[in-house]
């Protein structure tokens, strides 16, 4: 069965080519650093099952160092001019949205038909990651289709991949050490102990500002842990399913649909949702990391309140027998 | 509570501006012994975590794809495109784009846009290519409004449809709690937060193509 095993070895084998092309780039003066770096991310997706848990919290710690010691570079592998570009754009035309079409489409396709493929009544790919299973094939597609259809040199397409993720640099690791601490935050129970804390500070006596506290509490959770999934069952249970569904009658729909897009409010507020947040920010090139946060943030609060107020308008008509 | 101090770490790091690797790391340590775990139990448990989490960056496999595409002349052409549209704005570009994003989100389809496929080598080259000419901190803020625009129409789309991850989490946990909820009506009560981010952001989109121009413009 196609699983994620296969995803993984094509994942570190990208990641060992850019560690092996930063290690060729005599202009990065740098490049000890980047290739330390990407070979140790190489190593996590070819061998990480085989590391052993300390073995991958040292391999964690070592690419927090390398990035935190300032050793990460921009490698500037040798690519076309803006001039060059400009007349590719005009002999190619709109033939150059076919790939970057290709990928939306195979990913479409794939996780439809994979989860219905079978093989001797077995599935040829697994059908739970049949959606990141489709990502990698479309995106191994559209990279070998460009390559033919523009006649790029062989190789441009790893090493134009390189100059992105060194552009992006250390917050490409970013989201996957976020999920990894949000694991040892839940060991240590903190979650559980700001949920307490948000309870006690709930007034209980009004409904109103029950359904307040909790978009608000939703937000404000989303923010400190960078997921509004981590939020969730805290919050549900300690303000709604008590107080605005068990006191005053909330349907339960109404109020765990929009609490949870409350939520997502605190998502586009907070750099702990750094694949959303920081990670544009850096494929961008944008000069303030938190420019993203920046221009969302106007849109993130007036839809908290107008969630508030959404709750409060919604979920108590709709549970009147 | 002690275990918060993990929490203010965050805070503090993120604010200061050191950089994110260490502050999560530091964080971990600091909730974990607080916790009254060793440091050797915390990497551990902070390796474990990370490898299973491996899947969360397969997505940059998308990057040599895009990457050759940009040596091609991808985003030129986008911009090309754009050019030869006289009603295009920025602002109107990014608001149907962010209609197409929650529509596209809402039918299960997350996965077929994204920061690194679709923002960086084509919806950002094309609002550019339409609010031109723009000063360098103008250039700045259409893309990180492109970036903002994308993350709004995937985040007020997909929790309308069934059978993503948050309405199943939801689905679980009331089930735990003893309250039997149907998936569609969870995703029937998003609608009405959907639309009313379409009108919230798109309003905004409308009003940032005005604090692109020169104020001369505008009194002509």
């Amino acid at each position: 069965m196609i699983g994620l095993p296969l995803v993984y070895l094509l994942a570190g084998l990208m990641f060992a080519a850019f560690a092996g092309l930063s290690l060729a780039d005599r202009e990065n003066n740098k490049r000890l650093g980047n290739a330390a770096f990407w070979g140790l991310f190489a190593l996590s997706f070819l061998a990480g099952d085989q590391l052993g848990d300390l073995g991958n919290g040292v391999l964690a710690l070592a690419l927090a160092l390398i990035a935190g010691a300032g050793q990460l570079g921009v490698g500037v592998p040798r690519t076309t001019s803006p001039e060059e570009r400009e007349n590719l754009a005009a002999r190619y035309g709109p033939r150059l949205f076919i790939p970057a079409l290709v990928i939306p489409v195979l990913v479409l396709a794939g996780s439809l038909a994979f989860k219905r493929l079978t093989l001797h009544g077995a599935p040829l790919v697994d059908p739970k990651q049949a959606t990141l299973i489709s990502l990698a094939l479309a995106a191994l597609v559209a990279a070998v289709l460009a390559q033919i259809l523009f006649r790029q040199p062989a190789g441009a397409a790893v090493q134009e991949g390189r100059r992105l993720m060194d552009l992006v640099g250390w917050a490409a690791l970013l989201p996957q050490m976020l999920a990894a601490l949000g694991a040892v935050f839940a060991l240590a129970g903190v979650g559980k102990t700001i949920g307490e804390l948000a309870v006690m500070v709930t007034p209980a006596d009004s409904r109103f500002a029950a359904v307040a506290a909790y978009c608000l509490g939703m937000a404000a959770f989303t923010i400190m842990m960078g997921n509004a999934f981590a939020a969730f069952p805290v919050m549900t249970g300690g303000i709604a399913l008590p107080l605005v569904i068990g006191r005053f009658g909330g349907d339960p729909a109404v109020v765990c649909a929009i609490g949870m897009l409350s939520g997502f409010c605190g998502t586009l507020l907070t750099p702990l949702a750094a694949n959303f947040n920081l990670v544009p920010a850096a494929l961008l090139q944008l000069k303030d990391r938190y420019a993203v946060i920046r221009a969302q943030a106007p849109t993130a609060v007036l839809m908290l309140i107008v969630n508030v107020i959404l709750m409060n308008a919604l979920a108590f008509h709709a549970a009147r027998p | 509570m002690l275990t918060l101090l993990g929490v203010a770490v965050i805070v503090l790091g993120f604010a200061l501006r050191f950089n994110p690797l260490l502050v999560v790391i530091a964080a971990g340590l600091t909730s974990g012994l607080a916790a009254g775990l060793t440091p050797v139990e915390v990497l551990a448990a902070f390796g474990k975590a990370f490898n299973t989490n491996r899947y969360v960056s397969v997505a940059w496999l998308v990057l040599p794809a895009i990457g050759v595409l940009e040596r091609a002349g991808l985003r030129e052409q986008a911009r090309r495109t754009i050019q030869g549209l006289r009603a295009a704005t920025a602002g109107r570009i990014l608001l149907a784009y962010l209609a197409l994003r929650q529509i596209a989100a809402a039918l299960g389809l997350t996965q077929v846009a994204g920061q690194a496929q679709t923002v960086r080598p084509l919806l950002a080259p094309m609002a550019e290519a339409a609010a031109e000419p723009l000063s360098e901190d103008d250039r700045q803020r259409v893309r990180a409004m492109s970036a903002a625009t994308d993350n709004v129409g995937l985040f007020f789309g997909e929790d309308i449809f069934l059978a993503i991850g948050s309405i199943l989490l939801i689905v679980g946990f009331l089930d735990q709690s003893g309250i039997t909820v149907e998936p569609l009506a969870l995703s029937v009560w998003a609608i009405p937060s959907a639309i009313a981010a379409f009108l919230v952001h798109g309003a905004r989109l409308l009003l940032f193509d005005r604090t692109l121009k020169p104020a001369t413009e505008d009194v002509a």
